[in-house]
């Protein structure tokens, strides 16, 4: 249809030509917030990269507004044509970043080639708009709605970006929505514009291939994300899930595998026995005959299975914020052999409760040894478990010769943070000792023991273990110069020193 | 009805049913109380009298904390014949409470300053709650931990994310930080004064503040003047000072009197140099503490009960009232009254009493709006994370409490106290604005506050409840606290004795109480019990 657009046609719809402006508008925005975003993610100074990236974006815009010139025919044609490029190229921008930081070692390259494509083809469309518009509108309105719809998409997508699309899609579903969105302008011009495309069921054919390859892309995001995860975290990811609480996430590689809580290790199924141990027979070392046994944290059902090494337990009741955590820890294969489906044990029951609030608004019979295994305190929802408040209410429900134990970080990379604990729990009333031993997979790690009354460091230890014997067990106690005592503040829910002790500690080995 | 007209009616109801407006909220909730037509109903005039005037030794008008307080002290007397009548459902006035399936929550007040060593009345008060845990070494009172605020205490939404902290830091400029340090150094000098006797300039409650004329010369100034004598221009410092007067008086810099305005930071300081005192707070706010005093009424305490008039006759006050509940006129013939309610209330009530004492100064109490959001779950947040108080900066409203940080709940439903004072100069106007809100403009009002901060939260939300409180706290104007025909309201008019916070120019629970006991420490003495003072 050579020339076609120069003669006016009474079909043209201008008004709707103007809402797909301010569609695509929104389109060219979204494409470049994701591009600032995603590199500001990978790559930090996020001033550097959102500058940057608007920098190229805008220049290629530039430079696409310049080429728009050569072309001369088929601009209706053209135009479909151009929606498709941006849906495909800005569609996948952010998959194709993705992959390109995992992949290859020019991210940069990648990036800037990505947003001068996006820029580029972006920077065609108006020019080429206003040229189909022309002659269906007066000049200046044409101008004077082009602009006005196309600052206003800018705004819309500007707005819902960080309030509604980043929150609740994600860059990759974001990115792949709006590729959908082009395509779907693309498809809708083919119907605006039919009398100057001519024949138009070979190029509603190649919208609706472009559209099935995005609803592909949007549908496998999930996936897709759990692919991109594994290059964070170096092994491959096995199970993957996100509770209202946090995100669980299995590795597996090198002969072990490997539970991250919110990108955190918990546990190496190759030295997890060295931790577990350390944690439990300590306290058992000194309440051989102990019946009723409480464990606050600890739904990966392992410090059960060392529990359940002692015969006289009678009762374990396991305190777990997270259902997803205790499921996994019941029924994920790996998970339930390391732990020996120790929570099928009849003697265990399982409770999902936030262990303070448990404490708080329960009565029961008292326990005659409590395990508090909880994450490290990098939030102030996880600091509480370390307040004075809560060893003061762990204390109401243990027996007066009752033992304590309770991971408390690693002494040598946060050393003001594990002596804080012990000093807080000795400020609740509580005689504590304190220990530590390596765990490879974490470094130096501490615990404090802990009884109502005073006691004396345990010299036994239940034989047969992997790790711990007799002599193994005394030397926990002993803390070299480097890790030894240093006088803290108490960690009271009211000041919850502890949470920016352990912010300030761990920053300087990450 | 024929079959062609049944089929039409039926068409048409369908019809009607299909046009219904869908809600404008996916939720429900109600206006509820004060009582608003029962409170002014007083003013249409004369009561009859009733059949039967009971003889009681002690009737204390009004159920809110200084009446409540009043009771407390005289039941800790020995003198238990005494009744309380409260005009609405539940006693507590600005502190009252409720609960849901979820949690309690508070319907105003919400916490308490930890009082100092000098404030027997309160030691006293949360002693016996079990909140006082003893003394340290330097005599300073101890408070269980569960009761002092929890971690993360405040967080303002400013530039599109939360920040930790009430007064903005991120972006302020070395002449912001400079003022900010320079006022509480101010402060610090004010929280350091001591009058010949020994007084500070600012105490709480305030019948312990030194009345020389240096400090008592900051009330003839507003906070604004005093700030603009000072070079205080930074406009941070100024928002937080201004959230200040708009947070404890429902008013604004140029309403409020510097004394006022500084009395908020100096009467709180431990020391000149220290932090502010720390908070005490619960899930159900003041609420608490009101649950603590009721009990010293049990049996007495009369709700639904509306004095309509008091009048002395011979040796004794006859009190007529009406008994909404069981929509009787009921009567008292007591040997002393004390009347714990507002004095624009007082003025009607009392016989002879607003000729006796014609108004010199008005008193204006600003109006105030609470909502209590009930949540099936919390926003998700990427930045600072939910703390007990929320801020928005760009807002008229105060922002939120959470009442579940208290309980230690950090996941799952919650409930959130949005509190909005009505600061504009005219308060009749304003009150006026909030009569005329029903419950869709204010769940409006709410949810268009809160969007900016959290665009997801109408999902989230179940329930919206709205409190519209008429006469919510008195405003410390500038000129009113020192004056001497206001100073004189607390004096007692012939056998009826006055206590409440408005009394001291400061609506804080402390005042309440102390007028409480100010005015049952007044009876006591009239009825020849001199004992050991209270206060």
């Amino acid at each position: 249809m050579p020339e076609s657009l120069e003669s006016p046609t009474p079909t043209l719809k201008a008004p709707l030509l103007f809402i797909s402006v301010l569609l695509i508008a929104s389109c060219g925005l979204i494409y470049e917030l994701v591009a600032g975003t995603l590199s500001s993610y990978l790559l930090g100074d996020s001033v550097m990269q959102f500058s940057t990236v608007i920098g190229v974006y805008l220049s290629a815009m530039g430079l696409g507004s310049y080429l728009s010139k050569f072309i001369q025919r088929g601009l209706a044609r053209r135009f479909v044509d151009l929606e498709l490029g941006v849906a495909l190229v800005g569609g996948f921008s952010a998959p194709i970043l993705f992959q390109a930081f995992a992949h290859t070692h020019a991210f940069r390259v990648v990036l800037y080639g990505v947003v001068m494509a996006v820029g580029t083809l972006v920077g065609l469309e108006i020019p080429i708009l206003m040229r189909i518009l022309k002659n269906q509108v007066r000049f200046k309105d044409l101008i004077a709605g082009v602009l006005t719809l196309d600052y206003m998409g800018a705004l819309f997508a500007s707005i819902l970006f960080p309030l509604l699309f980043m929150p609740k899609l994600g860059l990759v579903r974001t990115s792949l929505l709006f590729g959908l969105l082009n395509a779907t302008v693309g498809l809708w011009c083919t119907y605006l514009l039919a009398s100057q495309l001519g024949p138009t069921r070979l190029i509603r054919l190649r919208c609706l291939a472009v559209m099935a390859l995005l609803a592909v892309g949007l549908v496998f995001a999930g996936k897709f994300t759990l692919v991109l995860e594994e290059e964070v975290f170096a092994d491959e990811i096995v199970y993957a899930k996100d509770s209202p609480y946090q995100r669980i996430v299995l590795t597996r590689g090198r002969g072990s595998f490997q539970l991250f809580l919110n990108g955190n290790l918990q546990f190496s199924s190759a030295d997890e026995y060295r931790y577990h141990e350390a944690l439990v027979h300590p306290a058992f070392s000194l309440r051989p005959d102990a019946k009723r046994v409480l464990i606050c944290g600890g739904g990966d059902g392992l410090a059960v299975r060392e529990v359940l090494k002692h015969a006289s337990v009678q009762e374990i009741v396991l305190v777990d914020l997270d259902p997803a955590m205790t499921d996994m820890a019941l029924r994920q294969p790996m998970v339930r052999e390391l732990n020996g489906a120790a929570l099928e044990d009849p003697r265990v029951k399982v409770i999902n409760a936030d262990a303070m609030v448990w404490l708080q608004e329960t009565t029961g019979p008292p326990f005659d040894i409590a395990f508090v295994d909880f994450p490290d305190p990098n939030t102030y929802a996880l600091g509480k478990l370390y307040t004075s408040r809560f060893y003061r209410l762990l204390q109401r429900r243990l027996t007066d010769d009752a033992m304590v134990a309770v991971q408390s970080t690693s002494p040598l990379m946060a050393r003001e943070s594990f002596w804080c604990i012990a000093t807080t729990m000795e400020a609740a009333g509580f005689k504590v000792h304190p220990y530590h031993l390596a765990v490879p997979s974490f470094g130096v790690w501490g615990f404090a023991l802990a009884s109502k009354r005073d006691f004396a460091i345990p010299t036994h230890v239940l034989p047969g273990l992997r790790h711990l014997s007799d002599e193994a067990t005394a030397a926990m106690f002993a803390f070299p110069r480097d890790m030894d005592r240093v006088p803290t503040e108490v960690n009271r829910l009211d000041n919850q020193v502890l949470v920016h002790l352990y912010a300030r500690e761990w920053r300087r080995w990450s | 009805m024929k079959r062609r007209d049944f089929l039409a009616a039926g068409t048409l109801s369908a019809a009607a049913l299909a046009c219904r407006r869908k809600p404008e909220f996916p939720f429900q909730g109600e206006l509820v109380g004060p009582d608003l037509a029962l409170g002014h109903w007083l003013r249409g005039g004369a009561f009859a009298d009733p059949e039967h005037f009971e003889p009681v030794s002690v009737l204390i008008v009004g159920g809110g904390v200084a009446g409540l307080s009043a009771a407390w002290r005289l039941a800790g007397a020995g003198l238990d014949d005494f009744r309380v009548l409260e005009l609405e459902r539940e006693p507590g006035g600005t502190s009252r409470s409720d609960r849901n399936h979820v949690s309690a929550f508070p319907w105003a007040a919400h916490y308490l300053p930890v009082p100092d060593r000098g404030n027997h009345a309160v030691l006293r008060l949360l002693e016996e709650c079990g909140v006082l845990e003893g003394f340290d070494a330097k005599g300073d009172p101890l408070f269980a931990e569960e009761a002092t605020v929890r971690a993360p205490e405040e967080r303002i939404f400013a530039f599109g994310q939360w920040w930790e902290g009430l007064y903005l830091r991120a972006g302020a400029s070395p002449e912001d930080e400079r003022q900010y340090h320079a006022f509480f150094r101010e402060v610090d000098r004010w929280a350091a004064f001591r009058d010949a006797k020994g007084r500070p300039a600012f105490s709480i409650p305030r019948s312990r503040c030194s009345g020389e004329p240096e400090p008592v010369a900051l009330d003839r100034l507003s906070f604004a003047a005093w700030l603009d004598q000072r070079g205080f221009t930074s406009q941070r410092l100024r928002w937080l000072l201004d959230y200040a007067c708009r947070d404890d008086y429902g008013s604004r810099l140029d309403t409020t009197s510097a004394w006022a305005g500084l009395f908020y930071f100096a009467a709180r300081k431990q020391g000149p140099g220290e932090d502010s005192r720390p908070l005490l707070t619960w899930p159900e706010g003041n609420g608490f503490l009101i649950n603590h005093l009721r009990r010293a009424s049990e049996g007495r305490l009369h709700c639904g009960v509306m004095a309509t008039a008091i009048r002395e006759e011979k040796d004794s006050l006859l009190v007529t009232a009406w008994d909404n509940l069981n929509q009787q006129r009921v009567g008292w013939k007591a040997q002393h009254v004390i009347f714990a309610g507002p004095q624009h209330v007082a003025k009607h009530v009392i016989a002879g009493l607003a000729e006796a004492r014609p108004a010199a100064v008005r008193i204006r109490n600003a109006p105030w709006m609470v909502a209590n959001i009930t949540l099936r779950a919390r926003p998700q947040e990427p930045t600072f994370p939910l703390a007990w108080d929320n801020v928005l900066r760009d807002s008229e409203a105060l922002g939120y409490v959470a009442a579940t940080h208290q309980s230690l709940r950090d996941y799952g439903p919650s409930v959130w106290t949005w509190y909005r004072p009505f600061t504009g100069p005219d308060c009749d106007a304003e009150r006026a604005r909030l009569r005329a809100l029903d419950w869709p403009a204010c769940a409006r009002m709410v949810m268009d506050d809160l969007r900016p901060a959290h665009p997801d939260l109408e999902g989230l939300v179940t329930r919206l409840d709205v409190m519209r409180w008429g006469h919510a706290m008195v405003r410390p104007a500038p000129g009113l606290l020192w004056d001497p025909t206001f100073l004189a309201l607390s004096r007692p008019f012939g056998r009826i004795h006055f206590a409440h916070t408005e009394l001291s120019g400061l609506a804080l629970f402390e005042e309440a109480q102390d007028h409480g006991l100010r005015a049952a420490e007044e009876v006591l003495a009239a009825s020849g019990r001199r004992g050991e003072s209270w206060r």
